[in-house]
């Protein structure tokens, strides 16, 4: 049986990796390198940061104490935050951009798919409606991949760096801790580790097709999930959080 | 084509103007009406899309995931807006490259209230107040301007802009009954956008350069003092309910009027920001030139695999 | 990038209105920008885009060829036909 607090530190990963990306998405605003393509990042950036929300907000629900949605992304510091470590990296240019979309819309689409099928109401219908939303996404980062895969020199080069650079983040994706297991044997969370062989079959395609080369298993990084991050973050964080930080306690 | 032929059209053209009937792209126009356009509405696309610049510097500080969401979405209406402009003044015979061009150049203008800083949280709710506020005064009264294109997309624009000033007026509610130094930042807003916000309607009405024509015209449908004194009536009551003072010492009611009274405003201010001298002036400019050229070889790369499929596709038929 | 026109369908039983342009570079990118932009408020459930150089229009200069010779037509109107007190509807 799985406790309250196993829950609801499961939950809080799943608007930890929400947020973060979110943010990151967000940075594109007025940045984008056309104003149609400015406009559809954004769109992706609010699906993040909505989804951090209704995680955030069924934390607070299942902590009943007193604590909201904001209280989770404002009142704590980087070694509280167990994101997985690619959703923070920063924003980039538009080839990591789109290259880190791809490799985790391919992975959060297929999650939300068994999400959907959990145990746990609330999760089985945040699941439902990002599940919808990551559709769409995986549809337009799969139509980057190949546009600047198969584009330029200069678009591939740009794509095939930033998938190199990305490609050690992603062994995290799909590793399960004692919580995954727990969640997961209940019949609440998602067996991430049963998801891999798809997800490399589905990616090692795409990039194929995109006339891109998937790199060596030669490095790779994880500790999102026990607070062990990139310095990116504790940036992230500062931004993120100074008026929160700086007038403590008020009404925004 | 002779000239008495051209005036039987222009005749004709102001004609339908005069009947309240709608200018659309593929009628005959004198080309000085075009050029007016593609000056107006080129300004007012640069406007909205160099305004994402500002507020876009707040996104990553909003202080609640609401007011993040919130911000994203008004910001990207902005970029919107932007568009919808862009596509009319294309009917035009213009293209976005072309008009984006003139903005690099210096040679096309954009509202020069952007050349502000958002320095705290409080001007974004100034920012959404006043400035939106002062915008759709203007939009509101441009919905019935003379050529179709340009008018449809101000009533586009109006519907989705109906909620930015809200958005704006709630955060200075909020500030204003939070606390102390809350109060103090909404005030500080106030005093330092309220005049900036006056000028976004232009020069008094005697010295505006274009009003004239194109009042006759109707691509203007009312002067830049009524649309301004409106603006000023409707913001001295809002700033009054959540105790927030306006900062000019002569606003006084008018009861033979019906309107307030303001205080003189301060032209040589404007006159020095649109010249340059405005704080930001060049950071909005190098902005929006850094992020065209850092986009080149993402649309480069979009021509080229669009090349080379079609070429494949042709190949395999 | 090419200019695309965009159509919409508000709702199940309506007509698609034409509600704007964008750029793109194909139609599936068209469609999906059409879909970013111009139905972030609910407001379409159907999108056409349409290449704006595919489109022919008629010109200014036809209208006198085209459209008046229907002006004198009265008797393709309903309003055209009096009908006896008696029957008020038809």
């Amino acid at each position: 049986m799985i406790d309250k607090e196993q829950l609801k530190e499961f939950v809080l990963r799943l608007g930890d990796d929400s947020l973060v990306l979110g943010h990151r998405l967000s940075q594109w605003s007025s940045n984008g390198p056309f104003l149609e393509e400015d406009l559809a990042l954004t769109n992706v950036a609010l699906d993040y940061v909505g989804r951090a929300r209704m995680f955030y907000g069924y934390t607070a629900e299942i902590a009943a104490d007193g604590s909201t949605e904001d209280s989770y992304a404002y009142n704590r510091d980087c070694r509280d935050f167990t994101n997985l470590l690619i959703h923070e990296l920063p924003r980039g240019d538009f080839a990591f951009t789109m290259a880190r979309q791809y490799l985790v819309d391919e992975f959060s689409l297929a999650y939300m798919k068994r999400l959907k099928l959990s145990r746990d109401k609330t999760l089985a219908a945040i699941a439902e409606k990002a599940y919808k939303e990551d559709l769409y996404h995986l549809r337009r980062s799969t139509s980057w991949i190949l546009r600047l895969g198969d584009g330029t020199t200069q678009s591939h080069d740009r794509l095939q760096n930033a998938i190199d650079d990305l490609w050690g983040y992603t062994t995290e994706l799909f590793e399960m801790d004692e919580l995954d297991q727990e969640m997961s044997k209940a019949d609440v969370g998602v067996d991430v580790a049963s998801l891999q062989p798809e997800w490399i079959r589905q990616v090692t395609a795409t990039l194929s097709d995109a006339t891109l080369t998937v790199p060596a298993n030669d490095w790779v990084v994880t500790g999102g999930r026990k607070g062990i991050h990139t310095e990116a973050l504790g940036h992230m964080l500062s931004d993120m959080q100074f008026l929160q930080r700086a007038y403590p306690g008020q009404q925004w | 084509m002779s000239e008495e032929v051209k005036s039987e059209q222009e005749v004709l053209f102001q004609k339908r103007i005069d009947a309240e009937e709608k200018i659309e792209p593929k009628d005959w126009m004198p080309e000085k009406y075009r050029q007016t356009l593609i000056r107006q509405m080129s300004q007012h696309a640069h406007s909205e899309v160099i305004g994402m610049q500002p507020e876009g510097n707040w996104l990553t500080r909003a202080p609640t995931l609401h007011r993040k969401c919130i911000l994203l979405a008004k910001v990207q209406d902005e970029g919107g807006h932007g568009l919808y402009l862009y596509s009319a003044a294309e009917t035009l015979g213009i293209s976005r490259d072309e008009l984006v061009k003139a903005l690099h150049d210096g040679v096309a203008k954009y509202a020069s209230i952007f050349n502000y800083p958002a320095l705290t949280w409080a001007d974004i709710g100034a920012i959404g107040w006043l400035v939106d506020g002062a915008a759709i005064v203007n939009q509101i009264s441009l919905q019935r301007t003379s050529y179709g294109p340009y008018a449809r997309s101000m009533v586009r624009i109006c519907k989705e802009e109906s909620f930015h000033q809200r958005q704006g007026y709630q955060i200075m509610v909020t500030l204003s009954q939070g606390s102390h130094e809350q109060k103090a930042m909404a005030q500080d807003a106030l005093d330092r956008f309220w005049w900036p916000s006056l000028m976004m309607f232009g020069p008094h009405d005697a010295e505006s350069a274009h009003s004239a024509q194109s009042m006759k015209w109707k691509i203007k449908r009312q002067s830049n003092d009524q649309l301004r004194q409106k603006f000023i009536d409707q913001s001295v009551k809002q700033a009054d309910v959540i105790g927030l003072k306006i900062p000019d010492p002569a606003l006084k009611w008018n009861a033979d009027r019906g309107h307030y009274d303001i205080g003189a405003i301060d032209w040589s201010e404007f006159a020095r920001v649109i010249k340059g001298d405005g704080p930001c002036n060049r950071q909005r400019l190098q902005h929006h030139n850094r992020v065209h050229a850092e986009g080149a070889w993402v649309r480069d790369a979009v021509a080229a695999y669009e090349a080379k499929h079609k070429q494949r596709s042709t190949r395999a038929a | 990038m090419k200019l695309y026109e965009v159509f919409i369908r508000s709702r199940r039983g309506l007509d698609h209105k034409h509600t704007g342009s964008l750029h793109a570079e194909n139609p599936q990118q068209a469609l999906e920008y059409a879909r970013d932009i111009y139905t972030r408020r609910s407001e379409g459930i159907s999108i056409w885009v349409v290449n704006s150089s595919d489109i022919v229009a008629s010109q200014e200069s036809d209208c006198e060829s085209f459209y008046d010779p229907h002006d004198d037509k009265p008797y393709r109107h309903a309003a055209h036909y009096q009908l006896p007190d008696e029957v008020n509807n038809m």
